[in-house]
């Protein structure tokens, strides 16, 4: 949070500068299986973010020293494109993806019936091909849909969605420059099933009261990406029954 | 160890027979490429990117022009480099970490097409002799792996790079940004496959776990060889089958720049 207020973020009548209001979302477009290799896959778009997850397995934990021999370990990886942002990024893993990919992965074995499938592996694997702020919420919004098109038994959907501080009004699902030059954010995932947070990061400055107004709000945002996976997840089977896909 | 590709003994043995009695497993004749589609201009904060797909297998290729300084052997030139990732996304046999050699050699072809070629006009990416020049980066992202990477690889980078828009106006706000230099003569790749006493073009994932060996070429328009290689397994060929190749690739390579003309006519 770059915390400057010099750069306008609010307008005068209570709108954000893209013309939302401050409890709205930017548009976001989900499409399931996507992918001929992958066992599951979601190509994911949220306002300038453009995301592909694919899943592969459960198949046998590697190496062998990383299996559990009561439940399936999950591997989320989060990686960035070179060219998905301004300034090129340097391929291969840094401090913050490896991070990303962690939580990630906690949040995704809340859910996941890993006891099922002892000594395996599930692999998450996404990919920033675009970057406009809020992509790991993206990806793990993503990566719910693409474990749901492969198949793995899971307790309930996961959607995320941030909520944050900037030109000192809370919003949901900041945009570029809000997360450039906001006060705060604040990215959660949610368990849709029983309404329980998997995933809660936070960095800036919030008062008490705004952090309850962030979060519920981040919350709604969730329910609200969960309809629109569930749409998308209906349209891949609608494809299966018009016999137009396998 | 990896996840390996494993190819079942009944399937290579299918795909072998039926070579042998000229025909492929997807009906397609010896000298055919699967269906190919270029779009270009994908992603914005890229400053060129070309989504491609050669039947199944679908890659995504973006250029970042950054300014950095030259080698001392060029003072006046641009410099170039290309980066291929074998993304785990794409494949079950695909690990994340540092490229392997697959992927080392992949990006080394697709780059020396391009390079030997002398596609990008280096000299107009000098800023300023010995202190300041533009560096093209090329990256490819590899999305779905459905065999010859080779090729997909190579047209996303060229499409790409021809789309690609020198972004001056970053670095000098009195200045506008331009498209990207490029020689006309353009490098398309073909890559052929050797199973058995068979030849043919543009193998698929199958193909391609029981070819013997397989060769790329890279021809110019004028059908001017342009950059070779010979890889895919300890198979050979001999010498009347590589001038059959080169033969092939030259007619081949007509039906790729012809999509990618259209493409760029259109964008």
């Amino acid at each position: 949070m770059g915390g400057t207020q010099e750069v306008q973020l609010m307008k005068d009548d209570g709108t954000r500068m893209d013309g939302r209001r401050p409890d709205e979302m930017r548009p976001v477009h989900i499409e399931a299986g996507v992918l001929n290799r992958a066992s599951g896959s979601c190509y994911l778009e949220m306002g300038g973010n453009k995301v592909l997850a694919g899943v592969y397995g459960p198949r046998e934990a590697i190496p062998r020293h990383s299996q559990n021999p009561t439940k399936a370990v999950v591997k989320f990886r989060y990686n960035m494109a070179p060219f998905s942002v301004d300034d090129r990024k340097r391929p291969g893993p840094d401090r913050r993806s490896t991070e990303i990919g962690k939580v990630a992965s906690e949040a995704f074995a809340n859910v996941i019936i890993v006891e099922e499938f002892p000594r395996a592996q599930v692999d998450v694997i996404t990919e920033i091909l675009e970057a406009a702020a809020g992509t790991r919420c993206a990806a793990i919004s993503a990566a719910s849909v693409a474990l749901a098109d492969a198949g793995i038994p899971m307790r309930g959907m996961v959607a995320a969605c941030a909520a944050g501080k900037a030109g000192g009004t809370v919003c949901l699902d900041l945009n570029q420059p809000e997360d450039n030059h906001g006060e705060a954010d604040l990215p959660i995932a949610l368990n849709l099933t029983t309404g329980e947070v998997v995933l809660l990061q936070m960095d800036g400055h919030l008062s008490s009261d705004e952090f309850e107004t962030a979060l519920d709000m981040a919350i709604k945002g969730c329910k609200e990406i969960g309809e629109i996976q569930k749409e998308a997840l209906y349209k891949r089977y609608q494809r299966v029954v018009d016999g137009e896909v396998a | 160890m990896g996840h390996d590709v494993v190819l079942s003994t009944i399937k290579k043995d299918y795909i072998r027979r039926l070579a042998e009695e000229g025909r492929r497993a997807d009906g397609r004749s010896f000298d055919e490429f699967r269906p190919v589609s270029i779009k270009t201009g994908v992603i914005s904060k890229a400053e060129g990117s070309a989504d491609v797909t050669l039947g199944k297998t679908r890659v995504l290729a973006g250029i970042k022009m950054i300014i950095g300084s030259p080698y001392p052997d060029t003072p006046d030139r641009g410099a170039m480099a290309t980066g291929i990732e074998l993304n785990p996304l794409a494949a079950p046999e695909f690990e994340a970490g540092p490229p392997r050699e697959g992927a080392v050699e992949l990006s080394r072809v697709v780059d020396r097409g391009i390079r030997e070629s002398g596609l990008i006009d280096m000299k107009s990416l000098c800023i300023e002799e010995g202190e300041k020049i533009w560096m093209v980066f090329i990256d490819v992202d590899i999305l779905d792996h459905d065999g010859n990477l080779f090729d997909a690889a190579s047209l996303a980078a060229v499409a790409a790079l021809s789309t690609t828009t020198v972004p001056l106006s970053q670095v000098d706000p009195e200045k506008e940004d331009y498209k990207l230099p490029m020689n006309p003569e353009v490098p398309i790749q073909t890559t052929f496959a050797k199973i058995g006493e068979t030849i043919m073009a543009d193998p698929d994932l199958d193909e391609e776990a029981c070819m013997d060996v397989r060769l790329t070429v890279a021809t110019d328009q004028n059908g001017n060889i342009r950059a070779m290689q010979k890889g895919g397994g300890s198979g050979a060929f001999t010498r009347d089958e590589i001038l059959e190749i080169v033969a092939k690739a030259r007619d081949v390579q007509t039906g790729l720049r012809g999509e990618l003309e259209r493409v760029l006519k259109e964008s």
